[in-house]
């Protein structure tokens, strides 16, 4: 027994050694590079707030991985692919950047985490949408943490269809993500037993809402679902506010919206509307305890996106303190095994395919009587598994995803 | 008689004005193999992937130029040729694999040549701001189709499009092989519109855009000249979209979006409307900015830093840069 023990820790030993060995860090730095549109429409969602998110998780970890310091780099990507690629191609060749985070339109991501690819680092994804991120576009390089398309819809139009929304008009932005986001809704939808009673698509993007709210309206449908983002989002919103679609009797359902589109508009005008969020500030103590820290720091509440930026970066620093080694695929097998349990996620989980599975939450935006502050913002009406809001494995076309274990 | 004695005269005359010229265009010459002298060993000193992209955003911005300088023609809607030139390479280039970069650049080029066809047919009808206006209602209808069609891959834009090799032979992934092949670009497309301005079709457009019904009186088919403008530019508008495209490995609708219509404009008013060298300085001014910029603490600035040059541009040197250079030269060295 004795033989076997000393045996056991021999080995256990020998491996450490081997372990360690190995283990190292490029440039005795971790570099990190923060890229986000820090001028433009996505600002807010993620922008110069998210950066500070990146700086609180840096000092958090005392500024550095046992000695080795982490540096961080930052730019704006401008919302333009060639400026985004351009950047991170310049961060991997001549900075050696480990990993780049924030990364926020998906045409810029698309285009940044083909570069990431190629030079085999890191990206960690929390402001984008799309859930081709994770699907035809997977890479072996790249998770997606925060939210994507898939979940908001998915999880937006199956709570609203539970709460008795039966028939729906959709308002899709006309040009592949609006037409793909009405598909997913059209499908839950049927599925669950509701029906489309029609849909209207306008063009992207669009300032003029009043004629396409008024085919809503008129549509006599339970439900009038915005499958459209950002600025097309809040054009709408305002003008269904503008013609009483809420006070008249028709519930409002938004795919992509934000915090800060939420705060921007007020809650005069978003009052009652449904929404699928991957992070509130406002569900628990931990939660609002960090919220209250980076308030403190930058003087709004974080978005999902930006509290993402955060969580995404701790779990890598502590899969780098782990393994002590900054190498690409130690790293990301490291990431994959541990699951995240902080105060953005509980139990979430990295898939093959790059997805960072994990709860998502039904919320609604309260109405001005309700509020007691400027942030108070929005009610937790359920919660959504993880397992449940994202795009399954046996429907991914990611390349990564094993066949056998989609059948 | 007296034709005979003013005879020696007249002979005397061009010749004078024949060597000004020829000295001009020494110091022309000289000062490009100069300028090209630096292009070769630039990347040395640069990162090379932000050198092709001012290389092509320069190339952009001096086919704007050809129209917007030497034929008076205020385009605003050159962003559809940009982008049709990155979107048709950029898609062919990765649909099929056995085409070598330079054939997947001349489709690109060429589509946006024809695609100039028919936008000029259709706007050089008018003049002034209904030809701005023309051009930019084309340009949006282009846009428009490119946030559909299939194969632009809509808001996500084409990915991953490979730089393949030049002739079949020559590698392009490297960044510096990239390089070179982008600076003969330029420089091909630098020499067409140099030859196109010095050409005496060149001096006809000068022509017309100084004074339009004279040249009609003259006999000129003031038209079809501006049809060929219109054209050349479009064409190595293409062309530097879809070199862009084969660089950055991309194309998206940021290229299409009128915004970039607008970017080029400003450009080229920032480096001196007209001159040679003013379109390269304006792209080399603007694009160091937003790239600078960008990395830098005053991120959030990029727009109104821009905005800034340009209003003070407008307000305190309006020939430009190049143009306000060339007349301090002027005004003390001779």
């Amino acid at each position: 027994m004795k033989l076997f023990q000393k045996t056991a820790s021999a080995i256990l030993v020998s491996s450490l050694i081997a372990g360690a060995a190995q283990a190292q860090v490029s440039d005795d730095e971790i570099r990190i590079g923060y890229l986000a549109d820090m001028s433009g429409t996505y600002r807010d969602l993620a922008g110069p707030g998210g950066l500070e998110a990146l700086k609180m998780a840096v000092e958090d970890f005392g500024g550095s991985v046992d000695g080795k310091k982490i540096v961080l780099f930052n730019a704006d990507d401008l919302n333009k692919p060639d400026v985004g690629a351009n950047t991170v191609r310049q961060w991997v060749d001549e900075k050696n950047v480990d990993m780049v985070t924030g990364l926020v339109a998906s045409s810029v991501v698309l285009a940044a985490v083909k570069v990431v690819e190629q030079a085999d680092k890191l990206a960690l994804i929390s402001g984008a949408a799309s859930s081709g991120i994770t699907n035809e576009y997977c890479s072996p390089n790249h998770i997606h943490w925060t939210y994507d398309t898939y979940a908001l819809a998915n999880g937006t139009a199956k709570a609203v269809l539970a709460g008795g929304g039966k028939s729906w008009y959709l308002l899709t932005a006309d040009y592949a993500f609006g037409h793909a986001m009405e598909a997913d809704i059209s499908k839950v939808v049927k599925e669950g037993g509701g029906e489309v009673l029609g849909s209207v698509r306008h063009p992207f993007p669009s300032t003029d809402f009043s004629s396409y709210v008024l085919q809503a309206q008129g549509s006599g449908a339970q439900v009038v679902a915005l499958a459209n983002a950002g600025a097309d989002t809040v054009n709408a919103l305002k003008t269904a506010s503008q013609f009483g679609v809420t006070q008249s009797g028709q519930q409002l359902a938004g795919m992509v919206v934000f915090l800060n589109d939420i705060h921007a508009m007020g809650l005069e005008v978003t009052q009652g509307l449904k929404l699928t969020t991957g992070w509130y500030w406002d569900m628990n103590d931990e939660t609002r305890a960090w919220a209250k820290r980076y308030h403190a720091r930058f003087g709004s509440m974080p978005t999902m996106a930006q509290a993402g930026v955060y969580s995404a970066t701790m779990h890598y620093l502590n899969a780098v303190k782990a393994t002590g080694s900054d190498d690409t695929k130690t790293v990301r097998a490291k990431m994959a095994e541990t699951p995240i349990n902080d105060m953005f996620a509980k139990g979430g989980k990295i898939r093959e395919d790059g997805r960072m599975v994990h709860d998502m939450y039904l919320v609604q935006v309260k109405t001005p009587a309700e509020s007691k502050g400027e942030w108070d913002l929005y009610k937790v009406l359920s919660t959504i598994p993880g397992d449940q809001a994202y795009r399954p494995l046996a429907d991914s076309q990611c390349k990564l995803v094993n066949k056998v274990a989609k059948n | 008689m007296s034709s005979v004695e003013n005879l020696p005269l007249a002979a005397l005359q061009p010749s004078v004005e024949q060597e000004r010229m020829r000295a001009a265009r020494r110091r022309r010459v000289g000062f490009c193999l100069a300028l090209l002298g630096v292009a070769l060993v630039a990347p040395l000193a640069i990162y090379p992937v932000f050198l092709m992209k001012l290389l092509c955003f320069a190339l952009f911005a001096c086919a704007f130029n050809l129209l917007l300088g030497y034929a008076g023609l205020l385009s605003f809607g050159h962003a559809a040729f940009l982008a049709t030139g990155g979107y048709v390479t950029g898609y062919l280039l990765s649909q099929y694999s056995g085409l070598s970069t330079e054939l997947g650049i001349l489709a690109g080029t060429v589509a946006s040549g024809v695609l100039g066809l028919g936008f000029g047919l259709l706007a050089i009808r008018r003049q002034g701001i209904y030809f701005a206006m023309i051009t930019l209602a084309l340009a949006q209808l282009v846009f428009f189709v490119y946030v559909q069609a299939p194969f632009t891959g809509g808001e996500n834009g084409l990915q991953g499009v490979p730089r393949g090799h030049l002739f079949g032979l020559i590698d392009l992934s490297s960044n510096l092989a990239m390089y070179y092949f982008v600076l003969a670009v330029f420089v091909f497309g630098f020499a067409v519109i140099q030859r196109t301005i010095h050409s005496p079709y060149g001096q006809v457009l000068k022509a017309i855009r100084d004074n339009e019904p004279r040249a009609i009186s003259l006999g000129y088919n003031v038209a079809a000249h501006k049809l060929l403008a219109f054209v050349i530019s479009a064409t190595l508008t293409g062309l530097a979209g879809a070199t862009k495209t084969v660089v950055f490995q991309l194309a998206s609708l940021t290229d299409a979006h009128w915004h970039m219509s607008g970017e080029v404009i400003l450009m080229t008013l920032l480096g001196g409307v007209g001159t040679v060298l003013g379109p390269l300085v304006g792209a080399g001014v603007v694009v160091t900015l937003q790239s600078y910029l960008s990395n830098g603490p005053l991120g959030d600035w990029v727009h109104v830093i821009l905005g800034v040059i340009f209003v003070l541009c407008v307000l305190l040197f309006r020939a430009g840069i190049v143009g306000w250079l060339r007349k301090l030269v002027r005004r003390n060295f001779k």
